[in-house]
Formats: structure tokens, C-alpha cells, sequence
């Protein structure tokens, strides 16, 4: 059933070309045909549209080696559940042939399902996120992390609890319930929850959560987030968070646990915690 | 209003409040005991909260889960998610 609808479109999209190129004569030949098509599209859209559609954005660099795992592990679960969805890969530029392995990704579950949209360098996540929205034909995006630190069998989670309470946005979170972390050490863990608690104590800011970048937005709002943000790194996140607050829209959160396999790589060092509180002190005063 | 702003208006109303019984310009109107304890007040308060957030954070670092199972799980279906790639023509 889905073979007659592609070489439909396909053929309506030909005319279309043909028309614009031959003028008024291909026009009227091409407005049956892409009536035709677009009937079939609309009707086929339309089921669609009137289901949920989810489109996980995925901003890599140097990820040849979890690309694969990850992409893997999306169409398992979204295939177990059932939903509708697409992954939207955003690579920027990566020197280690992230995007070839994402080709052949592409070559296997259809470019339907792996949609590729790279950038030709590194311009950072918020950036990464408006890019993918405007390629995005779901009504709700997922934000995750490439590196296998967050687990894709949580997103089912995530849209059951979001269809729950209707909530704009869904976090998953490391500090309630059963969530937790694998691969810190004491340290590492102290320095999180100092962290999360004088963000608690100065912010109030209804979410247990809020450096974690785990997350299902509708794509409006999203759209409208990443608009008004203007951090970077982990206070980026945060500010989301505190920012979806203030124009008060609901926020649902789940537990989910973060297996983190780059710590040993890149130590939590004194830099990054200054510029946390700088960060931090900014969203005080501002928000 | 921002958190500062809020933050420094509920400043301004406890210890505008507590000058005013304090120092009691008005002559003197509470017993001597309470006037001590209010005297005492904030540094009591200050002391209670770093013992509150000590507390809370010691807490909250040693239910902290570990979530070992997690990992060993993300393991195998790196095993398996390689193996069932291969299948389907991918190479690594």
C-alpha cells in the first residue's frame, strides 16, 4: 500500500517540474495530477496528522562510534511502541566520518525514518536546535544526547506521561524517583547535587532536573525556547526550564537513569563550575 | 518580578521587621528574653539554614542511585544492536 503512494508522489513531483519549466499547458495537466497525488497524501497525511508524530533530534560530533548504537536502539523502541517518529541527525562537521555512518543508517531504515541534515561546523547545541525543528515534521521533538548516556527506553515514558497530563514539556530526571547515574564518582555526584540544590534554593524552579538535556517538547514550544535562551552549555538547559516556567507552560518529569561512559575523559573541573555559577547568578537576576 | 528582586523585597520586610523590634525606637515594649532571642535571630537562622542544606544535600548524595543494572544492560544491547547491524549490511 505504501509502494503506490511513493511513485505517486513521486510522479506528481516530476509533473510539477515539467510544468513550472513548460508553463500554463503542463499546469493544468499537473493540477489533476498533484490533485491526485496530494488526495492520496492528504488522505494518508491526514491519518498523520490526526496521530502524533515524534521527531528526535540528534546533534553529533564525533559519534561514529555510538551513531550506530543509538539510531539502533530509537527504532527498537519506537517500533515496540508503535508511535510515530523520525530521527533527524545534526552533525556538524565531525572529522572522524559520523556522517558516512549515518548514510549508511540512512541506507537501511529509509530516509523517512533517518533523516540526515549535517552543518559544516561546529555552532553549538541551541543553533543545532532551531536547525532540526525547521526540518522536523512532528508535532512533538525529543532531545537527547548522541553518546548513549541517555537510553531511548525512556521516550515511550516520556509520551505516555506527556499524553497523562498534557504537558508541554517532559523531562526526564536523574534525582527523583528511580532515576539515578552510572559511572560517577563521589565526587562528581557531590559536586551534581550541591550544584541542583543551590540551583533549588535560588531559582524555585518547579523541576527537580534542570541541567539534564533529556527531554520531549511540543515543537512550538520548543521553537519558542530556544528563541528566548541565551546561555550556553549547561546553564542552556537550565534556563529552558526556568524560561518555560515563566510563560508558564506545565512540566511533566520522568525518571531515567544517565550511564555515563565519557566521565573518565572529561573531568568536571574548576572552569565549568565557575562558569555554572556565573550562569546561574545571571538566571537569578534575570528571570 | 525576578528571583533577586523577590529575594531582596523578602529581605528588606524580615529585617525591617526585626530592626523595628530590635532596636524598638519607640521605647521599650517586649520582655528582656525575647529581646535577646530576637537579637540572636538571623545568625540562629543562618545556622539552622547551613545545617538544613548540609543536611539535605549529605541526604541526597547518599540516596543518589547507582544505577548498575542500567549499564550492564546498555552493554548487552551494544552486543546485540552490533551483531543485528552487521545483518543488515552495516559496516563498522
Amino acid at each position: 500500500m505504501f509502494a503506490p503512494c511513493r511513485a505517486q508522489a513521486v510522479r506528481a513531483d516530476t509533473f510539477i517540474l515539467r510544468a513550472a519549466a513548460g508553463g500554463i499547458v503542463g499546469g493544468e495537466a499537473s493540477t489533476s495530477c498533484r490533485r491526485g497525488a496530494s488526495n492520496m497524501a492528504s488522505g494518508e497525511g491526514a491519518e498523520r496528522r490526526r496521530g502524533d508524530r515524534y521527531s528526535v533530534l540528534l546533534p553529533t560530533y564525533n559519534e561514529r562510534e555510538n551513531l550506530p548504537l543509538i539510531v539502533w536502539l530509537l527504532v527498537r523502541y519506537f517500533d515496540e511502541s508503535g508511535f510515530d517518529y523520525e530521527i533527524i541527525v545534526i552533525d556538524d562537521g565531525s572529522p572522524d566520518g559520523t556522517l558516512e555512518v549515518a548514510k549508511q543508517l540512512e541506507q537501511i531504515y529509509g530516509s523517512d525514518k533517518i533523516l540526515l541534515r549535517p552543518r559544516a561546523k561546529k555552532l553549538g547545541l541551541g543553533t543545532a536546535y532551531i536547525h532540526g525543528i525547521q526540518h522536523a515534521t512532528g508535532n512533538f521533538v525529543i532531545i537527547m544526547d548522541a553518546d548513549l548516556s541517555h537510553h531511548p527506553k525512556f521516550i515511550p515514558e516520556f509520551i505516555k506521561k506527556q499524553k497523562e497530563g498534557n504537558y508541554d514539556v517532559v523531562s526526564g530526571t536523574r534525582y527523583r524517583g528511580d532515576g539515578g547515574v552510572f559511572g560517577w564518582d563521589l565526587r562528581r555526584k557531590l559536586i551534581s547535587r550541591g550544584a541542583n540544590f543551590v540551583t533549588q534554593v535560588l531559582l524555585r524552579p518547579g523541576a527537580s532536573d534542570l541541567t539534564g538535556s533529556f527531554r520531549l517538547y511540543r515543537k512550538e514550544v520548543l521553537q519558542k525556547l530556544v528563541e528566548k535562551c541565551v546561555s550556553k552549555g549547561y546553564v542552556f538547559q537550565m534556563e529552558m526550564i526556568v524560561r518555560a516556567r515563566q510563560l508558564n507552560y506545565s512540566i511533566g518529569e520522568v525518571p531515567i537513569t544517565f550511564v555515563d561512559r565519557v566521565y573518565g575523559e572529561s573531568k568536571l573541573g574548576g572552569n565549568e563550575i565557575v562558569s555554572f555559577l556565573k550562569g546561574l547568578l545571571h538566571l537569578f537576576a534575570t528571570t | 518580578m525576578t528571583k533577586l528582586a523577590e529575594w531582596l523585597l523578602g529581605l528588606a520586610l524580615l529585617g525591617g521587621g526585626w530592626a523595628a523590634l530590635t532596636f524598638d525606637p519607640l521605647g521599650p515594649s517586649l520582655p528582656e528574653a525575647g529581646r535577646q532571642l530576637l537579637w540572636a535571630l538571623p545568625a540562629y537562622l543562618l545556622v539552622a539554614f547551613g545545617c538544613y542544606s548540609l543536611a539535605t544535600v549529605g541526604y541526597r548524595l547518599a540516596t543518589f542511585n547507582d544505577c548498575q543494572a542500567a549499564s550492564e544492560e546498555l552493554q548487552a544491547q551494544i552486543r546485540e544492536a552490533h551483531g543485528d547491524l552487521a545483518r543488515r549490511g552495516f559496516r563498522f
